[in-house]
């Protein structure tokens, strides 16, 4: 479960887990998290909890609420993100899942639609009215790629002499309607694969196996529609 | 952990109206597969099912889905033609769908209830059973069905779960969505409850139409545009472009079981018109 902590000159004031839809935070003694300070507001943010996300709501407070230094009305919280109310700072702690425990995060599950709407219909109902500011997230981090730059180069046939990079996961060579093979770029290197035709590709020699990707070398001669390619690398 | 395919079927008949091919693998993470995939290219028909549950009852939900659905329809397809109209105006294949699938769903729901082991269980499901010029569509849950038609790629299901409820509700946004440890959760599955309404649609086929169904495997795994350069380039072959699908899942990390269906459509049986449609064609 993810939790708040709060402290004030880098000394740690107080913990709290965020086991509830709504945790306030506030001046005010009813608030789940009181700071009683004049410069926070009676009612100054609130966290919104929905299973494992939460979000961070200011309540028009007189001083605002900053998460790591910035601004906010409304903020999807990650973990690591401080929160700044005043003087005060609040860590979001919500450890992503270790890989050995990606089993049971990424397991599909059923909510009951009744559960679902009560929820997503108190979600609603606590929204704040300006949804607008949201901090930029970084995609998720691609697969690692071989860091060598890949090329063909057409030795034989029309285009001769031309060279291509090879930068996208998935290239095509060959004429479409009489012979087709792909590259594809993995983490392992680059492959050769028959699509479409009745006469498979040719690499060196050796006509490759159909519905089988051939691993490609360094210098390897491709012979595909009557073009021969040279498949190389270059730092 | 090597991952193996754990079923795969292929289908060349080049009269039947699609061309089908479905692949399911474990994922790089995953001890076993909990999806389950069939294909009977005879009826036209591709089911896709993302079993949940512990133990191994994830697989008992997905392969009864799957197994029970098809067999269920084939039954029902078998004295009445799908294309057929029903009284109340739709075709039977609309109607006979609805009627498997509460079947299908009762029988996991009655496993689900009498066998400890199975306490719990339950499946996504998504389907398609192609016929004339039309095809009619099933889902429960995050699995998809997306259709690629010369350069438009689209998703045709939209989720049954927490974060589209949460995304069209404008609780989050897509790059949002992207964050959330809320994924996974779906509010519609078979198997979980006495009664089941799955979302079931009509859509018009045209001939060179590829359909992908999968399992949330891919999707989680590969983003849109990925799966769109895919199924365009390799589109002249549906089992190098399935493995294609799979190994880009896997090789971004296979944290769950990814399964795929490809149909490709061979050709269009257009409905014959009736008497009343024709005269206004003519008056036209």
């Amino acid at each position: 479960m993810a939790k708040l902590i709060l402290s004030m000159d880098g000394l740690v004031l107080n913990e709290v887990a965020l086991a509830k839809e709504r945790t306030t935070i506030g001046r005010k003694p009813h608030n789940d998290i009181q700071i009683d300070n004049l410069a926070i507001s009676g009612e100054h943010a609130v966290i919104l909890t929905l299973l494992k996300d939460s979000f961070l709501e200011d309540l028009n407070s007189t001083n605002g609420t900053f998460v790591n230094g910035q601004a906010i009305k409304r903020h999807f919280l990650q973990h690591g993100d401080v929160i700044e109310l005043g003087k005060y700072k609040i860590k979001y702690v919500n450890e992503p899942p270790a890989e050995s425990d990606a089993l049971d995060t990424d397991q599909t599950m059923a909510v009951r639609p009744e559960e679902m709407s009560k929820l997503a219909g108190q979600m609603k109902a606590q929204k704040a009215t300006d949804p607008a500011s949201v901090t930029s997230i970084a995609p998720p981090s691609p697969a690692e790629l071989p860091t060598a730059r890949a090329f063909v180069q057409i030795l034989i046939g029309a285009g001769a002499g031309k060279e291509m990079e090879i930068t996208k996961t998935i290239t095509t060579l060959g004429r479409p309607g009489t012979q087709v093979a792909i590259i594809t770029r993995r983490p392992q290197g680059y492959f050769l694969t028959h699509v479409e035709g009745n006469r498979l590709p040719v690499v060196g020699n050796v006509t490759i196996e159909a519905n089988k990707p051939h691993p490609l070398q360094n210098h390897d001669v491709i012979e595909i529609a009557g073009v021969k390619m040279e498949f190389f690398f270059k730092n | 952990m090597a991952s193996t395919p754990t079923a795969n079927a292929v289908t060349n008949d080049s009269k039947a109206i699609v061309e089908l091919f479905a692949i399911s693998d474990n994922g790089k993470v995953r001890s076993h597969n909990e999806d389950s995939v069939l294909v009977a290219p005879g009826l036209g028909l591709a089911v896709l099912a993302d079993g949940m549950g512990g133990y191994n009852a994830g697989e008992v939900a997905s392969s009864m889905a799957t197994s029970l659905i098809g067999v269920g329809l084939d039954k029902a397809l078998a004295d009445r033609p799908p294309g057929e109209r029903v009284a109340a105006g739709g075709y039977w294949a609309h109607e006979a769908i609805i009627q498997e699938v509460r079947r299908a769903n009762e029988a996991i729901y009655e496993a689900a209830q009498s066998q400890p082991q199975y306490a719990g269980m339950g499946t996504t499901l998504v389907m398609a059973l192609f016929f004339g010029d039309t095809m009619t569509v099933a889902h429960l849950g995050d699995s998809r069905l997306y259709r690629q038609r010369g350069d438009d790629f689209r998703q045709m299901t939209r989720d049954h779960s927490l974060l589209q409820e949460q995304l069209d509700s404008g609780m989050i946004s897509a790059s949002e969505a992207r964050q959330s440890a809320n994924r996974n959760l779906v509010t519609r599955a078979l198997g979980v409850d006495p009664d089941v309404v799955p979302e079931v649609c009509d859509y018009g086929i045209e001939v060179g139409d590829i359909y992908l169904f999968c399992s949330d495997g891919l999707n989680d795994m590969v983003d849109d545009e990925e799966l769109a350069q895919a199924l365009q380039l390799l589109s002249a072959n549906l089992q190098v472009c399935a493995t294609q699908l799979i190994t880009m899942a896997n090789d971004n990390g296979g944290r769950d079981n990814v399964s795929v269906i490809l149909a490709r459509v061979q050709h269009v049986v257009p409905r014959s018109r009736s008497w009343w449609q024709r005269l206004m064609d003519w008056v036209k």
